[in-house]
């Protein structure tokens, strides 16, 4: 680690040491790990990169932890795919998916988590946790599997049984928590405080969301040391949004990529947008609402990045953009049916926002465009509905025929 | 004693109740501002709060009550 410098506060700027914290004790912002980005150019080339692992850990220069003790499943260097038929259908000659529903746990959430379960062993933590409703529950609990540790699991009492079960197969303490959504955010936040337990959206949550940089790192290399003129990526907390953002700067920073130009774009759902929101009424706050959306991984009503996602997307000359609710879908089945990409909702509200932003001229059609895809669709199966129409035949040539006729008409 | 480090969001209607005073005058909760930004159409308050575990609770449930959104410091963070 000998590229990092300390924590510091977003807003005050107060610098800390390296510890399991994440708020400034003086104005309680958020705390962000600061590096010597002198020593991490002189570290870093393109060729030390390209001699690394085919994993998110050829960037470990740029993170905040040892390599050798690093808590590894073989997460990133997802492929980036020129999506030529989906960018035929919508205009686009340079349309391409950032597939990062292939990770381990088919999510993007092992980079930060990665990031967070090898730093927690470098603080000798013995447990693991996080509070999730989905994505982050599976690869906490794989991380916490391989790094050895004790594994929490906490969620709402009313979760569906599927995303359960994809996290407890890893063997990791599940707990149920009941009453309303805002009461186990308040339970979990306060838990982070009982128990000395690495919590990784929590007090890790600095060093958890320097995972999500390497997006920005890998799009850049895979488009041949260059960064996009867009990418367009879906907005949760929003802290995704800033991290692929602080990726890129990073790249040009160590002088491994030109001046970045990319726009960087923020897509949410219509039930749950309250960063688009204030990006369109102009507000530098963001107002929490009460997520009404489908796309669940998204369905975070008060984003703790919010404020910081804002100011990207105003600095890169980037929109925010929400897809409509019952558009979702039509994304989802419309990257499968072009690309062979099958996503979840969050996916489906990147694919519908994207051709919203080609529609309103925001995106021309021969400038690179990334779209992130952030999660595999078998997550979401029960969102897709009953959308499946047979041809039901008896198992004779004659009917079978006949059918298939009729449906080709 | 117990404290709680938390965000208060006031919806425009309630930006002019003096509810921090009341925590303090009505609860005896020792209240401490830390950040806030309030304007026409909203505004949040992070703030810390001091004073018996039972109280506080009592207090934040009666805050909630008013129409004011009481949310960790960290925000939402039930992740999907």
């Amino acid at each position: 680690m000998p590229h990092v410098k300390c924590l510091q506060c977003r807003e005050c700027k107060t610098e800390y040491p390296i510890e399991p914290l994440n708020a400034c004790e003086f104005c309680f912002g958020p705390l962000e790990v600061a590096y010597d980005y002198n020593s991490v150019a002189k570290a870093v080339s393109r060729k030390s990169i390209e001699s690394g692992p085919n994993t998110m850990w050829r960037y470990h220069d740029f993170l905040p932890v040892e390599k050798e003790s690093a808590v590894d499943i073989s997460t990133g260097f997802t492929p980036l795919i020129h999506a030529k038929n989906l960018g035929r259908k919508l205009g686009l000659d340079h349309l391409y998916i950032k597939n990062d529903s292939v990770n381990p746990t088919f999510s993007f959430k092992d980079r930060p988590v990665s990031v967070t379960a090898t730093k927690a062993l470098e603080f000798e933590f013995d447990v693991l946790a996080c509070v999730s409703t989905g994505n982050l529950m599976g690869s906490v609990a794989a991380h916490g599997a391989k790094a050895g540790m004790e594994t929490m699991v906490f969620y709402p009492a009313d979760l569906e049984q599927g995303k359960i079960q994809g996290a407890a197969v890893y063997g990791p303490t599940m707990v149920a928590v009941e009453g309303t959504y805002d009461q186990a955010n308040r339970f979990c936040s306060e838990l982070a405080d009982a128990y000395r337990w690495a919590f990784v959206n929590i007090n890790m949550r600095p060093y958890y969301a320097e995972g999500s940089k390497t997006l920005g790192y890998e799009v850049s290399e895979q488009l041949g040391w260059k960064a996009p003129d867009h990418c367009l990526v879906p907005g949760a907390s929003g802290e995704l949004h800033t991290k692929i953002w602080k990726g890129i700067e990073e790249f040009e920073g160590a002088g491994l990529i030109e001046k970045a130009k990319t726009k960087m774009h923020l897509a949410q759902a219509e039930g749950c947008a309250p960063i688009v929101e204030a990006f369109e009424t102009g507000n530098n706050q963001v107002k929490p609402v009460k997520p009404e959306t489908i796309a669940k991984s998204l369905a975070i009503g008060n984003p703790a990045a919010g404020p910081y996602s804002l100011e990207v997307l105003r600095e890169t000359g980037g929109t925010g953009v929400f897809a409509y609710e019952d558009s979702i879908i039509d994304g989802i089945r419309m990257l499968a049916e072009t690309e062979g990409i099958f996503t979840e909702t969050a996916g489906g509200v990147v694919i519908s926002s994207l051709k919203r932003l080609v529609k309103q001229g925001k995106i021309k059609k021969d400038e690179v465009t990334v779209a992130f895809v952030t999660g595999n669709g078998l997550k979401t199966l029960e969102a897709m509905g009953d959308f499946v129409d047979p041809i039901e035949t008896k198992p004779q040539m004659n009917t079978f025929q006949t059918k298939l006729s009729k449906r080709r008409d | 004693m117990a404290t709680k480090r938390v965000k208060f969001t006031f919806p425009q209607e309630l930006i002019k109740e003096p509810v921090i005073y009341k925590l303090g005058v009505d609860f005896g909760i020792v209240t401490n501002i830390r950040r806030a930004d309030i304007r026409d159409d909203m505004g949040w308050v992070v703030l810390e709060l001091e004073g018996e575990s039972e109280v506080v609770e009592d207090g934040l449930e009666w805050v909630t009550s008013t129409g004011v959104r009481v949310d960790p410091i960290a925000g939402d963070i039930i992740e999907g």
